[in-house]
């Protein structure tokens, strides 16, 4: 190592490692007569853009890449941004304004239940009723229907797959295409059907209150099991 | 900005990034406890010699409902999708033929029906499509003589199992679409449907 003309340490900064270099570098100014230092500045930008440009395509797996395990209970849901649904009864639903992208905890409700799916797992296929189901219990209920909502997001499905998954079991709550699994991976790469809830409390801050693999069982009793969860007494 | 503070930066830049690009490479999003791990495969590992507009070669093979399915027994009646899938049990196969499960009605609308065909025996495919829920198309094995269709139709791979591919024969027993697709990655089920709605229904 002693051949690299490295300056490392602060007091050798101040010499002035490198005779071109009077205020010290943190890096080596010539290897073997090769002017490092340089080569360095004039390629700086060139080699970040080069970097940027291979990363480029991964970067959002590498954000999502950072969730290895699903969002534990009592925990916060990492970060997921959806495009608001191109239906207004949808929009209204979960009583977004816009049109951009949100986030789970905008939604204007109190419990928000996601279900990760796929319309080529069959077990979610067979879950599918049931949701509908919990989603029919939940409307029923005038104390509840403002406070408890339902999603569902199409892990490695396309608009298509996910508007044929609606269409087949006539799926009354709003769906969300994910073909490149960038909001799977985000969630920890979870198999299907996962059911998340969390709580969305009036200062914005949120808690996951519900995070499981597989049929929630009864509607009935799973409703009952959020409402406790979250001390939601219903109510309008 | 100083040139040390650049330096830095991109030193910083490159320590947080650079550990991250393997990882992003080897992300998988597959069934972790049960399902056999069968990790990034060769995307094409054969080479068919058939091309749009051939004659499909005809077959007959066992199916799982215990009789056996030629294709020539739909000549002249029905436009007929073959799909094989490399293994029963596997992550992507059990997460594709479901997808057609739901997806009969557009099958139908395009006088469209699928077979699908594997290099597994009978009892591994029964077991198989009984966890799915059944299917409601012909399955069928390639099992013996080992993998004769998928060679037919060159996409038998060198460890004996079949590519990922889809062959789309119209009502004439033509092949009218081929996508022998990269093994890793489920084919879109649009892709398929918008090519059954080229065909004479």
């Amino acid at each position: 190592m002693q051949r690299w003309n490295a300056c490392n340490s602060g007091t050798t900064n101040r010499l002035g490692c490198g005779s071109k270099n009077p205020e010290g570098s943190l890096f080596l100014n010539y290897y073997y007569g090769f002017p490092v230092r340089t080569f360095l500045r004039r390629a700086c930008i060139p080699l970040l853009m080069a970097l940027l440009t291979f990363i480029g395509p991964h970067v959002r797996v590498l954000e999502c890449s950072a969730a290895t395990e699903p969002p534990p209970e009592g925990g916060v849901l990492p970060e997921v941004k959806l495009p608001a649904p191109g239906s207004s009864a949808d929009r209204d639903y979960l009583g977004l304004n816009g049109k951009g992208f949100f986030s789970i905890p905008e939604i204007k409700a109190e419990v928000v239940i996601v279900e990760i799916f796929s319309m080529y797992c069959p077990y979610c296929q067979k879950e599918a009723p049931n949701v509908n189901k919990l989603f029919q219990t939940i409307q029923k209920r005038s104390d509840l229907k403002n406070k408890v909502k339902i999603i569902g997001i199409g892990a490695g499905n396309t608009e298509y797959e996910v508007n044929l998954f609606r269409d087949r079991y006539k799926i009354p709550f709003p769906l969300f295409p994910d073909p490149d699994y960038s909001i799977h991976q985000i969630l920890g790469e979870v198999r299907t059907p996962y059911f998340i809830a969390v709580q969305i409390n009036r200062d914005g801050s949120h808690k996951v209150i519900y995070s499981q693999l597989s049929s929630f069982g009864d509607p009935e009793d799973f409703l009952k099991l959020l409402l406790k969860r979250s001390g939601i007494k219903g109510g309008a | 900005m100083s040139n040390k503070r650049v330096y830095f930066g991109l030193l910083l830049l490159l320590s947080v990034v650079v550990p991250f690009v393997g990882l992003a490479h080897g992300a998988g999003s597959q069934d972790r406890s049960k399902i056999y791990p069968v990790g990034k495969l060769k995307p094409v590992d054969s080479h068919t010699r058939l091309k749009v507009g051939d004659k499909a070669p005809d077959f007959t093979l066992p199916s799982i409902e215990g009789d056996k399915v030629a294709l020539g027994q739909y000549q002249g009646k029905k436009n007929v999708v073959i799909s094989f899938v490399p293994a029963a049990w596997t992550p992507v196969c059990s997460g594709q033929w479901p997808g057609y499960n739901i997806a009969k009605d557009m099958f139908e609308k395009n006088n469209a029906t699928l077979l699908g065909i594997t290099e597994d025996n009978i009892p591994t495919l029964y077991a198989w499509t009984q966890e799915m829920g059944g299917v409601w198309f012909p399955v069928l094995s390639d099992f013996w003589p080992h993998g004769k269709v998928a060679k037919e139709y060159g996409v038998l791979r060198n460890n004996g199992t079949s590519e990922r591919a889809i062959f789309v024969i119209d009502k004439k027993g033509l092949i009218r679409y081929i996508d022998v697709h990269d093994i890793n990655e489920r084919p879109r089920l649009e892709v398929l449907i918008k090519e059954l709605e080229k065909l004479p229904k």
